[in-house]
């Protein structure tokens, strides 16, 4: 099992070095930026590097995908990054909201928020997919989907 | 359409109002020449700056006049910017990470190039506070110069790059303590009551950096979304307010900036770096003029010697401390004589030390020794880690074998 050291670099990124089978030591920095960079010790001088490749975070996977390495763990967690960004929230209406009596529609609220009303919850009971004529009542509690800025700003417009 | 009064009283400041945008402009101008020069030439632009700022301010080739509120007020919001986007670059794993590994390192390098500050400034007559200041003034690299160095020379994947971007964040870190320990001594007092003002100033960062600690999620997540202009205004308008309360404290405003840099992290952190580096820019460019604008060339000759010994003597012991430090991570002798060379570069941070000793007794002697001090380590620094390992392979006499991409 070949041993790979981590080394953090503050303000650059982490870099992972291993000896090859060859005995010959390889680095390669991810930098904070998701850039990756790919270097080989001098032989005469074992703590020099050069700089081999620059890589984007494209190409570093069509390079990982020509070296045939399995990109299953990359694209799952490509996958969980997808779902990471889209947020679920659960916003209670406050007596005093401005949307109390008025329905999803009239407040365009997807178009202003970016986040979708899913579902509302009525005395214990879900409402899935309400139309957009649906008027909201107090104690209402809407169920929306989207990016966690858009939900901030939904909470804001519905609940302050 | 503006009444007639309005019309007027616009009217009546429209001469002086031409003539500070001619003279600000023509400053601003030649720095942006300054700065094509100094990457044409691959140096940082700082040296070139002070270069600027001495030619045409007190005693120099021509008085300008600029409208020296305004250019009093973009100067310090120069050393804000400087220190809040310093902040920015460390997150807070790698800011643990140098605290656990960088402590012995970052202890030789205080004593031993503070030390070296404080004995000359001692030995030059000055009072104990003006020698603490030099010994700041010879304690902190540039950070700014290094990166900028190790990128250039492509070292960054080198293995003593590490221990030398770790002795950065341990001296960023010092500074922290260091800045408002030193702004408390300045306003002075009894001996209780500068005592209470070091407490006041300690307590005061170690809020702030608890605060930033705690709730830097939540601020980033806050902070980071919306348009450019909203989390350009939005992050500006916070490291004034910082800076203006800890400054309330009499605590040095620049720390409350770095510390509200290194509260931002992930989206906000990226974010905040790309729109503020262009008004860090401005701002601290500014800064570095108007340093050098208040110093006396004539001082500067004063003084140039005991720049020159202090740029030769506290070079040595930056070379020590980076021998040290990279030696204890198993660094050969080529690689340790690189990483002592490029921390030998001193910057923006012994300009900021120097210029809070402005209103001292010792203080123009300080600010043209510091001036003095940067310019030739900026560019002298740099250029001996350039050849560092020529210089190891004529001390060893070792052929040279080029770096060859395999």
């Amino acid at each position: 099992m070949t041993v790979v050291r981590e080394t953090k670099l503050p303000g650059v990124g982490v870099r992972h070095e291993f000896n090859t089978s060859e005995g010959a030591t390889v680095a390669v920095i991810v930098h904070h930026d998701g850039r990756r960079e790919i270097l080989a010790y001098d032989e005469d001088d074992p703590d020099a590097a050069a700089s081999l490749l620059s890589l984007s975070v494209a190409d570093t996977q069509t390079m990982a995908e020509i070296l045939g390495v399995s990109q299953v763990s990359e694209t799952v967690a490509e996958v969980r990054q997808e779902i990471d960004a889209l947020t679920i929230e659960w916003i209670d209406l406050p007596p005093d909201s401005e949307f109390i009596g008025l329905s999803i529609g009239s407040g365009r609220l997807r178009t202003r928020t970016g986040a979708s009303i899913v579902a509302v919850i009525r005395d214990g009971q879900p409402v899935p997919s309400p139309e957009a004529h649906f008027v909201l009542q107090v104690h209402d509690i809407v169920v929306a989907v989207g990016p966690s800025d858009g939900l901030t700003s939904l909470r804001h417009i519905l609940a302050d | 359409m503006l009444s007639g009064q309005e019309a007027v009283l616009l009217g009546a400041g429209s001469t002086d109002t031409a003539l500070a945008f001619l003279e600000v402009g023509a400053v601003v101008f030649g720095l942006g020449l300054l700065s094509r020069i100094a990457s044409r030439l691959g140096v940082t632009a700082v040296p070139l700056y002070l270069i600027a700022g001495l030619a045409f301010g007190e005693g120099g080739l021509a008085k300008l006049d600029v409208s020296e509120d305004f250019v009093t007020l973009a100067a310090e919001m120069g050393v804000l910017l400087l220190l809040f986007t310093l902040g920015l670059e460390y997150n807070d794993a790698e800011l643990r990470n140098g605290l656990r590994t960088g402590i012995p390192p970052g202890l030789v390098d205080m004593v031993l190039n503070a030390g070296i500050g404080l004995v000359i400034g001692l030995a030059l007559g000055w009072s104990p506070l003006a020698a603490l200041l030099l010994a700041g003034v010879t304690w902190v690299s540039s950070s700014g110069v290094i990166s900028k160095v190790l990128a250039d020379l492509e070292r960054v994947g080198n293995r003593e790059t590490a221990p030398v971007l770790n002795l950065l964040v341990i001296e960023d870190l010092a500074m922290a303590i260091y800045l408002p320990v030193v702004a408390a001594l300045i306003v002075g007092g009894t001996l209780s009551e500068t005592l209470a003002s070091v407490a006041v100033a300690l307590g005061v960062v170690g809020v702030i950096l608890w605060m930033a600690l705690r709730y830097g999620g939540h601020l980033s997540l806050r902070l980071g979304s919306g348009s450019n202009e909203s989390v350009l205004l939005g992050v500006f308008g916070l490291v004034l307010l910082v800076a203006g309360a800890a400054q309330l404290f009499e605590v040095s405003g620049a720390i409350g900036a770095f510390l509200v840099g290194l509260a931002l992290s992930g989206h906000a952190q990226e974010r905040a770096l790309e729109l503020m580096s262009p008004l860090r820019d401005l701002f601290a460019a500014t800064f570095f003029v108007f340093f050098s604008f208040q110093i006396d060339p004539a001082d500067l000759v004063d003084v140039a010697a005991w720049a020159a010994a202090l740029a030769v003597l506290s070079g040595l012991t930056k070379v020590a401390t980076g021998w040290f430090a990279a030696k204890r991570r198993g660094v050969g002798p080529r690689g340790r004589l690189r990483a002592g060379t490029v921390l030998i570069a001193r910057g923006e941070f012994s300009i900021v030390i120097a210029a809070l000793g402005a209103d001292l007794a010792d203080g123009p002697q300080l600010g043209a020794l510091a001036a003095g001090y940067v310019l030739l380590t900026a560019v002298f620094g740099p250029l001996a880690t350039k050849f560092s390992d020529q210089i190891s392979v004529r001390v060893t006499k070792k052929k040279p074998t080029a770096l060859q991409p395999a």
